[in-house]
């Protein structure tokens, strides 16, 4: 029994050392087998819109753009979305409705995001081109400056489109975290609010969302996590180009992922599997990065509560 | 009140919560086959003593004890001592009822197979044997299959006493056990200390003066991590020879 | 406009804003699931659950092979994903609360849990595809084994904190090693939590497609074999949604309606399980 008890704990310890060692070698494993194009472009990688694989000559800004450029139009949506949801769910809603509406748009995350792909991709986008997009061009497209963002031919499919797709996609992410530390708010900081006479939105605006504002950045991170990372809904929509001539968010780009999942399996081994094990490295050292940045954060918020009650 | 017969004596006897001094050079013995009783105000110090004396303080590495704890002679503190052997020894019951997630039947039957290698119908008998000696046998025996989580809480705390006796052992440790139960639970609870005495060596901590007073023998009276005074229960709540346990037995403090 | 009419109409249209972002939320959901019911089980039929994955331009087929290879790798990765990480989790709640080790790979954990899946995929290509020189069946379940740990781990610390401390001292008392606690009374007492963790982890990589792009990849005919590619649906519905052959779209609306079905049935029987038993 002494045996067995030894062994269970070390068997316990064993599998918690290689969930750690899991990040660490995810690391090596990227870097080892990206070695090749670091070595060949260096920091140039990052600034080069070059993807020529006959010619072996490689470089990230393209996709890294499109990662970048639809994780921000999915927050630029997402967050707003998210706030109201939450403000809903925890003020506005009647508390058996709370449940219920909760968990719907808990349900968002749970469908898989080939789902997402494929009714983007044959549902959203034709729709997507017909009604919003001439809709959008005849509004602001004539705007200076803003207006080019809009500019060119409503294919449905593009920058746009993807981050959209990507909104909905961490709205219950983003929404969730909200709601969850707008409940933590002590009842008595909101009741002294609406004491003095606050309306429900001058409590949630100027008390409950300052005082949890720590939680809902890291929220915020955690839904640009996933968006940063989305492979298939993105892969769907996004129109897999690697030519980028114009500022238009109609255009069709490329992102990380999208690179990864269309060419990876085909890719000939040598420099062009290297830029692309590059590509994920980089996708993955942003990911990591914006996620102990969430992580740090919901964390604080979570020391503080330990300390005020 | 010269006691004889000790099961557990302690000596110079020091406990460390990390930095904090718990329990100051407690010197004093327990009679074999009687019923004593630390009272004391809360954070006193009692509930911390009783649970040296099974060494429940090793799950905690931050928490130590100094000088010497002798159950029937033979010092417990020392690392060769093996804590399974121990516990098998002196059983525990909590404040709260703690039934664990099984049947009734497997409650009992989960501390005797740790210590003994016992054929079905042996374990048979154990169970009803152990459950008879906490006076729920009538209550449960034709529900021994049931969650233990099922029945009442007063039913949930003679389980775990069941569960304690089940082990056989020669002491049973009760911190608070009446605590979270209701009067009449309360009174049942009493009763079968009283009969168990007549086969274990009972350690009480309670928070409750008329309790200590209805069933110990030897009453300890705790504060801030000292034993203020230890004597035979009647003397001590009848004339206590110092003031301190005089203004708290009274109520003038506590 | 005076200043309380003012702040009144404010709150009423940061109000009507809210619920606006709720139909908002919701609206997404209801077309999503629409499309998949409306085009999704007009594409079912027994010869789904029959037939090979046609080639190009048939006009017959089924998915047989991609269902039967789905099942079997999330099988296998649940299997070989649960222990591992039910283990770790105990390591986290019952070993390593107040050591560096436990607060150390809490904090990682977490972060695999949000971690790109196709970043897995990447990892499981370098260090077993790479390395064999082939695409088969058991990379892409070490593949959904990565994705299923930090879940497990995760709930699993959970459901266990939420034990009360006493049930473990009251064990303790009766001489059980650590060993005995933890598997007799304290995860018995956490097992609807760890298993609902488990059943969100299998909703979560029974439509994960990403990491079996470049692990398992896909096959046009029935394979049981392990060290072969294999076929899968989500790697299916891929290849056929973005083909112009409306058989092969069709095929893929109907593997989208199975996918979507048992992701949210199993999402629901989790939530359905985890409340009775909160009850009790």
């Amino acid at each position: 029994m002494k045996f067995g008890d030894r062994l269970f704990g070390t068997l316990a310890k064993s599998f918690a050392w290689l969930t750690l060692i899991l990040l660490a070698g995810i690391i090596l494993a990227l870097v080892y087998a990206s070695w090749p194009s670091i070595q060949a472009f260096g920091i140039g990688f990052l600034f080069s819109d070059a993807w020529n694989p006959p010619m072996e000559d490689f470089g990230g800004l393209i996709p890294i753009y499109g990662t970048l450029v639809t994780s921000v139009i999915a927050l630029l949506i997402a967050v707003p979305v998210s706030f109201g949801i939450a403000l809903f769910l925890t003020e506005m809603a009647p508390a058996w409705l709370r449940r219920p509406l909760g968990t719907a748009i808990e349900l968002l995350a749970a469908i898989p995001s080939i789902v997402y792909g494929m009714w983007g991709l044959l549902v959203f986008a034709p729709i997507f081109a017909k009604y919003i997009q001439p809709g959008l061009q005849s509004s602001i497209g004539h705007v200076p400056v803003i207006g080019k963002l809009f500019a060119g031919a409503p294919l449905g499919i593009g920058l746009l489109a993807a981050g959209i797709i990507l909104a909905i996609m961490i709205i219950p992410y983003i929404a969730s975290v909200m709601r969850d530390v707008f409940e933590v708010t002590p009842p008595m900081l909101k009741e002294s609010a609406y004491g003095v006479g606050c309306t429900t939105w001058e409590v949630m605006w100027g008390v409950v969302l300052p005082y949890t504002k720590t939680g809902v950045i890291g929220g915020v991170m955690l839904g640009l996590g996933r968006a940063l990372g989305e492979t298939m809904a993105v892969t769907f929509v996004i129109g897999n180009t690697n030519f980028l001539d114009s500022a238009s968010l109609f255009a069709p780009g490329n992102s990380i992922t999208s690179a990864l999942a269309n060419e990876f399996a085909e890719a000939d081994p040598g420099l062009h599997t290297a830029a692309l094990m590059e590509l994920g490295l980089i996708l993955f050292m942003i990911t990591l990065v914006v996620l102990v940045v969430s992580k740090l954060l919901l964390n604080r918020l979570a020391k503080g509560e330990g300390t005020k009650s | 009140m010269e006691i004889t017969d000790a099961q557990i004596e302690f000596k110079d006897f020091n406990f460390y919560y990390g930095k904090f001094h718990a329990l100051k050079n407690i010197n004093f013995k327990m009679a074999r086959h009687k019923c004593t009783a630390f009272i004391g105000p809360s954070g006193c110090g009692k509930s911390t003593l009783l649970r040296t004396i099974n060494r429940m303080y090793d799950l905690y590495p931050e928490q130590r004890a100094d000088g010497q704890l002798l159950f029937d002679g033979r010092n417990l503190l020392g690392s060769e001592i093996d804590v399974s052997v121990l516990r098998a020894r002196i059983g525990m019951v909590f404040q709260k009822p703690t039934p664990f997630p099984m049947s009734i039947y497997d409650n009992i039957a989960f501390g005797v197979k740790l210590h003994e290698k016992l054929s079905n119908s042996e374990m048979d008998n154990r169970v009803e044997w152990a459950l008879r000696k906490a006076a729920l046998w009538d209550e449960v025996k034709d529900k021994l299959k049931q969650s233990g989580m099922s029945l009442s809480g007063g039913q949930q705390q003679r389980l775990c006493i069941a569960r304690g006796i089940a082990v056989k052992p020669e002491v049973i440790l009760l911190d608070e056990p009446t605590s979270a139960l209701d009067p009449i639970s309360t009174a049942r609870i009493e009763e079968l200390i009283d009969e168990l005495k007549e086969e274990f060596t009972i350690v009480i901590v309670t928070h409750n003066m008329q309790q200590a007073a209805r069933i110990s023998d030897y009453t300890a009276y705790m504060y801030l991590g000292e034993m203020v005074e230890f004597g035979v229960t009647d003397e001590l709540f009848v004339k206590p020879k110092k003031k301190e346990t005089e203004d708290y037995i009274t109520g003038r403090f506590g | 406009m005076n200043l309380l009419a003012r702040r009144k109409l404010t709150n009423q249209v940061a109000l009507t804003l809210s619920l606006s972002a709720m139909a908002f939320g919701l609206f997404w959901l209801a077309w999503i699931l629409w499309t998949v019911l409306e085009l999704g089980i007009s594409g079912l039929s027994l010869t789904l659950f029959t037939e090979m994955t046609p080639p190009p331009g048939a006009d017959v087929g089924g998915l047989a092979n991609a269902i039967a290879g789905s099942l079997i790798m999330v099988v296998l990765a649940t299997l070989l994903g649960t222990p591992i990480g039910i283990l770790a989790g105990v390591y986290l709640a019952e070993y390593g609360r107040n050591h560096w080790l436990g607060s150390t790979t809490r904090f990682i954990n977490d972060l695999l849990l949000s971690a790109p899946s196709i970043v897995i995929g990447l990892f499981v290509y370098a260090v077993v595809v790479a390395q064999t020189g082939k695409f088969s069946a058991w990379s892409g379940v070490l593949a959904l084994a990565l994705i299923v740990l930090p879940v497990v781990v995760r709930t699993t610390e959970n459901m266990l904190q939420l034990i009360p401390n006493t049930l473990r001292e009251a064990a303790f008392a009766l001489g059980a090693p650590k060993s005995v606690v933890i598997s007799k009374v304290t995860l018995r007492a956490a097992r609807a939590g760890v298993l609902t963790g488990v059943l969100l982890a299998v909703a979560r990589i029974a439509g994960e497609t990403a990491p079996l792009l470049f692990t398992a990849l896909s096959n046009q005919f029935w394979s049981l074999n392990l060290n072969e590619p294999m076929a899968n649906l989500p790697v299916t519905i891929f290849k056929f949604a973005m083909s112009p052959f409306t058989n092969w779209q069709e095929l893929a609306w109907a593997g989208v309606f199975l996918i979507t079905m048992g992701v949210l049935v199993l999402n629901i029987i989790a939530r359905v399980f985890l409340r009775a038993e909160k009850v009790n």
